[in-house]
């Protein structure tokens, strides 16, 4: 089974944006990012890894009835919470997606502990079943 | 010359059996294998076809597991003593197919790693193949096959006869491979039908070589019943479309033949099993000229024998349908009522479904419409949740008509 674990960052977590960290923590948590990919490969499990860029470089796009679509900043500006990336994991099990999800989400922020950032957990559709 | 694609891959296992039984090394002998195998497909185009291919298809792939020890020896030279040099093996008679498919799909593996291991090493497919079957990157398919090896080796089981009890394990995991193909003949996931009919060459070859195994046999005729109905399960635009309302002159009337004719010289041996049963109903289905020619009090006591088999709720779901079929929506609600106690499958998207599809039949639009939509939101498969979402959509338009 496919699933898509979505890093939610949000700007009413507790500690600051990561540009504010202490640069040795910075590189230990991308350190920790890259390792985590590696491993998710090496498992068997890795599909697909991509960090979006910030949401001040978003756009919100709408097809209007004049026929010129309508253009707006960010994502939703009175969201506190934007996508910051996303992997694709193929796995035997819904458990073993939470895992996986679990272990992202105590990457290291500052002084290392654990960020503690939502990961959002949705399964990939698929071919259906047999009818019979 | 172009080389029949079939033999490569029926030779594959044979090959890997040969230089199991001279080296003791799973891991370094499917490597080498695949390396032979390359070599043919490079080769025997501008050189022409061996005159024993598989005999050539051992000696290159013995060479390559030469290479391989030599180099390890050397390693362990370096460390400590010397060792001499095991010879080529003959080559050996007997087919080892059978042999590798059992150790392939140990029950030490999960099915993923199962199948990847078995499309590889008895199939003959290339990692870049199962990894492109199964929407993966190369790489990730790379280490799921070698982390299957390495469970293999450190089970420690050793290569030889087949073990009876574990043929199951093998059916299983040849209907899993069967399934992925087929479910998935849709859309942009079209190439992944080239593992369906991988997984009825490898069944027809346990069928051969174990042709008085009744289960084989079912499992063979179940995965041609099937199969049979592919072309015509999928509408152009890529939606699907429910066994009733199939064009059944688009289905393969020469495998539905062959199913049947294998089904029922099957069935009377006994003991009879679920993939029999299985291939039974399949067989029912595929024999009606147009779905209200269906035969479903046969369906109902095929699903009723199917039930007393193994417990499993999808089973009943079925049932319940064919119940429906033959006594009515009414009765086969109050069958749904006692089924959705039934913690594996309440809430399941297939419960909604069923349910949604005996209150249509019972003219409850209302109902229906509601029913289809919860399943809809349910499904983890994109072509059904279009499906279910234009039934609730109809059922809901003939409530505003009424």
């Amino acid at each position: 089974m496919k699933y898509m674990l979505l890093m939610q960052a949000s700007e009413r977590i507790e500690h600051p944006p990561i540009h504010e960290w202490d640069p040795a923590d910075v590189k230990a948590h991308l350190r920790f990012m890259q390792d985590f990919s590696a491993k998710l490969v090496a498992d068997g499990e890795f599909v697909d890894a991509q960090g979006l860029a910030g949401p001040e470089e978003a756009k919100v796009v709408r097809s209007t009835a004049s026929g010129a679509p309508a253009v707006t900043d960010g994502p939703f500006p009175e969201s506190k919470e934007f996508l910051a990336g996303f992997w694709v994991i193929d796995v035997d099990s819904l458990d073993r997606a939470i895992e996986v999800a679990a272990a992202a989400s105590a990457a290291p922020g500052p002084g290392g502990a654990p960020v503690h950032i939502p990961i959002e957990v949705r399964q990939i559709m698929s071919a259906p079943n047999t009818e019979e | 010359m172009s080389v029949p694609e079939d033999l490569l891959r029926t030779l594959a296992p044979q090959v890997l059996g040969a230089l199991l039984r001279r080296y003791d090394d799973f891991a370094a002998a499917e490597d080498a294998v695949q390396d032979a195998l390359l070599a043919a497909a490079e080769q025997w185009p501008r050189a022409g076809l061996p005159d024993y291919p598989r005999g050539w298809l051992i000696q290159v792939a013995s060479r390559r597991m030469l290479d391989h020890l030599r180099s390890e020896q050397a390693r362990r030279r370096r460390e400590d003593a010397h060792g001499a040099e095991p010879p080529p093996p003959a080559v050996p008679d007997q087919d080892d197919t059978l042999d590798l498919l059992f150790l392939c799909c140990h029950p030490a593996l999960k099915p993923p790693a199962a199948i990847a291991l078995t499309l590889r090493a008895v199939g003959g497919l290339t990692t870049a193949e199962i990894a492109n079957a199964f929407l993966l990157p190369e790489k990730t398919m790379a280490q799921r096959i070698s982390r299957a090896k390495l469970r293999i080796k450190e089970s420690g089981v050793p290569f030889g006869r087949p073990d009876t009890d574990r043929l199951a394990a093998v059916l299983h995991v040849l209907y899993l491979t069967f399934n992925e193909g087929y479910t998935s003949s849709v859309g942009p996931d079209l190439q992944r039908r080239d593992l369906a009919s991988e997984a009825v060459r490898l069944t027809r070859v346990v069928n051969a070589l174990l042709p008085d195994d009744g289960e084989v046999a079912g499992l063979l005729a179940l995965m041609l019943l099937t199969d049979a109905r592919r072309d015509a399960r999928t509408a152009p635009d890529g939606s699907l479309v429910p066994l009733t309302e199939q064009d059944r002159t688009r289905w393969d009337h020469d495998e539905i033949a062959e199913g049947v004719a294998l089904i029922t010289a099957t069935l009377p041996r006994g003991p009879v099993g679920p993939y029999q049963v299985q291939a039974a109903i399949n067989a029912v289905h595929d024999e009606a000229r147009t779905a209200e020619d269906t035969d479903w009090p046969q369906l109902l006591a095929l699903y009723g024998v199917l039930r007393g088999m193994s417990d499993n709720p999808m089973v009943a779901l079925n049932h319940a349908v064919a119940f429906a079929m033959v006594h009515g929506p009414a009765a086969a609600l109050d069958l749904l009522t006692t089924l959705a106690a039934d913690r594996r499958i309440a809430g399941h998207h297939r419960m909604h479904a069923v349910r949604a599809h005996l209150l249509d039949m019972a003219g409850d639009d209302a109902a229906a419409a509601e029913q289809y939509r919860l399943a809809a939101r349910r499904t983890t498969s994109r072509p059904e949740q279009h499906y279910l979402t234009i039934r609730a959509a109809q059922a809901a338009a003939a409530v505003s008509t009424e």
